[in-house]
């Protein structure tokens, strides 16, 4: 099954953009173990990631997001296919220069904030004085600095998530992938968060990946959006919003966004229904 | 102090004031129970004139040795059962049966290999902790997150650093508590074992004391094991919460 390419606006973009990530023909299927049976989680899926742009993927929960995202970035071995990061194939380690935050609480308990946020600097051995300015920003920009001496579990979801980001932010990845990063805050919180990590794409230049299942967040922070269906999941839609690159929140409030959002939801309401049924939610 | 605190020293207080106030007004036989006031007067005694010194000295080392050989074995135990699943499998069994077996029956058997000396007592120390702190270090490697072992991935870190700088950090907790309970099992072994058959140390002692109907050194030195314990553990406990406030975990 080929995914349909829809482009919900003129073509703006005036040169071929250039590949950052791509896979190809890759499935992931989770061996049996014992008496449980083996799971047939993602697949074949073809994807290319541009150059600097904002990707996001939908999709129904079960469906192979995170897995997806482990395959990529290099964390578990496609069972088939194979996927290639800044032209080198990907195989069996996580390339230097893609960073990642996880869908699950991956703050280290035993740390402070600061030193949860200056832990991989530290250990490249990046200059203190370095590190200290990387950090100090970090926490500003994350709303971090009254909590840079706390520990983890002295902090919300919400905000553990953000220790999380900003611990991933100062390795200044050329590739970051987000599995659901936003899932723990509230509607609000969660657009301006959206617009944090909008600003933080525009200055950084980083190509992003973002997973989520909200489909507002999708529709105003993506240049293209791939939905997925349900498990095994593939990806049966790209869609490109056609958003200029200074872009905020406010585009909510624009009838394009409405369209974009319906889209989606038209493409993932059956495919929701179906993973509910099989009891995936 | 808590209220809770507060209630728990109450009670010792009452207990123990109503144990004396029971020797004292002839209720209990000093052939039976000496007052808790003599015991500890005695102790004063024993502890300043040097009478016990050397077998404190002695119990404390053999506890020593069989703790650092029960929580350095037991870790090295764990981290490799947990690293080969099959052998874990087929060693599972014997660890959950493990304290159902009585040590002491090997005593005479231990003393034939290693003679009568401090190293019977040591093993025997060691055997009662050594399996606590295996399977607390199991526990604790089990349940390292592994988002946290992915992070360490996506950072480029090799096994070592991974081992040292993540998975050490994350199963602390449950080493803690295994460190704790080798301790505590050591200085069973080793009171115990001292008590059976040995010459020296303060289980000997206490036997000595018993044989030979000396109530108050016997009673005395009860109590001084019991608040050596209990401060110990106190300390223990102190430097856990110190370090578990903060990790909230
Ligand atoms: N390590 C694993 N072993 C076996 N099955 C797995 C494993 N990880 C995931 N799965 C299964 O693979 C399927 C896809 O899981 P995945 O976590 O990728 O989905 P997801 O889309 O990220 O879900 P969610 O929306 O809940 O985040 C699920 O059915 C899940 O149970
Ligand atoms: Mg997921």
């Amino acid at each position: 099954m080929a995914a349909s390419v829809v482009k919900m606006s003129a073509d703006r973009s005036v040169s071929t953009p250039m590949l950052h990530a791509e896979m190809t023909g890759v499935t992931r299927i989770y061996a049996a173990k014992g008496k449980t049976p083996g799971v047939h989680a993602l697949g074949p899926v073809d994807l290319a990631l541009r150059q600097g742009e904002f990707f996001s993927v939908v999709g129904p929960s079960g469906c192979g997001k995170s897995t997806l995202l482990d395959v990529l970035a290099g964390l578990s071995s496609p069972t088939e296919g194979k996927v290639v990061f800044e032209g080198a194939p990907v195989t069996g380690s996580v390339p230097p220069g893609i960073g990642v935050v996880f869908q699950e609480n991956a703050a280290f308990p035993w740390l402070s904030v600061k030193d949860n946020i200056a832990f991989g600097l530290r250990r490249e051995g990046t200059d203190p004085a370095e590190v200290e300015r990387r950090v100090g920003y970090a926490l500003g920009f994350m709303g971090l600095e009254d909590f840079a001496a706390a520990y983890p579990s002295q902090l919300s979801g919400g905000m553990r998530q953000r220790v999380c980001i900003a611990r991933t932010l100062v390795m200044q990845p050329r590739l970051i992938l987000l599995d659901e990063p936003f899932g723990a805050l509230d509607a609000q919180t969660r657009l301006l968060m959206g617009d944090e990590l909008l600003k933080l794409w525009r200055e950084t230049g980083a190509t992003v990946m973002l997973i989520t299942h909200a489909l507002d967040e999708a529709a105003m922070l993506s240049d293209r959006i791939a939905v997925m269906s349900a498990r095994p999941g593939r990806i049966m839609e790209e869609l490109e919003t056609g958003w200029p690159k200074e872009r905020d929140s406010r585009i909510a409030s624009e009838d394009h966004f409405g369209q974009i959002t319906s889209r989606l939801w038209k493409r993932l309401r059956e495919e929701s229904i179906k993973a509910t049924a099989r009891g995936g939610a | 102090m808590s209220r809770a605190g507060t209630i728990r020293l109450l009670f010792v207080v009452l207990c123990v004031g109503a144990l004396e106030a029971a020797c004292r007004g002839g209720l209990i036989s000093p052939q039976f129970v000496i007052p808790p006031s003599v015991m500890a007067a005695h102790l004063w005694q024993l502890l300043i004139d040097g009478t016990i010194t050397a077998d404190i000295v002695e119990t404390l080392s053999n506890v020593l040795m069989a703790v650092i050989l029960a929580v350095s074995v037991g870790f090295v135990c764990g981290a490799v059962l947990h690293s080969l699943p099959r052998l874990r499998r087929a060693v599972d069994p014997f660890l959950a049966t493990y304290y159902a077996v009585p040590f002491f029956a090997f005593y005479p058997l231990l003393i034939v290999i290693f003679g009568l000396n401090a190293l019977p007592i040591v093993t025997i120390g060691f055997l009662f902790g050594v399996v606590a702190m295996i399977i607390s270090t199991i526990n604790g490697l089990d349940r390292i997150p592994p988002v946290l072992l992915k992070t360490a991935s996506v950072l480029g870190m090799g096994p070592v650093r991974t081992a040292l700088m993540i998975k050490l950090p994350s199963a602390a907790p449950h080493l803690f508590t295994g460190t704790k309970l080798a301790i505590a099992y050591s200085f069973i072994g080793v009171i115990a074992a001292e008590f059976i058959m040995s010459s020296s140390g303060l289980g000997y002692s206490i036997a000595y004391a018993f044989n030979s109907f000396d109530n108050r050194t016997m009673y005395a030195l009860m109590l001084f094991i019991i608040l050596l314990v209990t401060l110990i553990n106190a300390v223990l406990y102190m430097w856990e919460q110190a370090i578990m406030q903060r990790r909230g975990s």
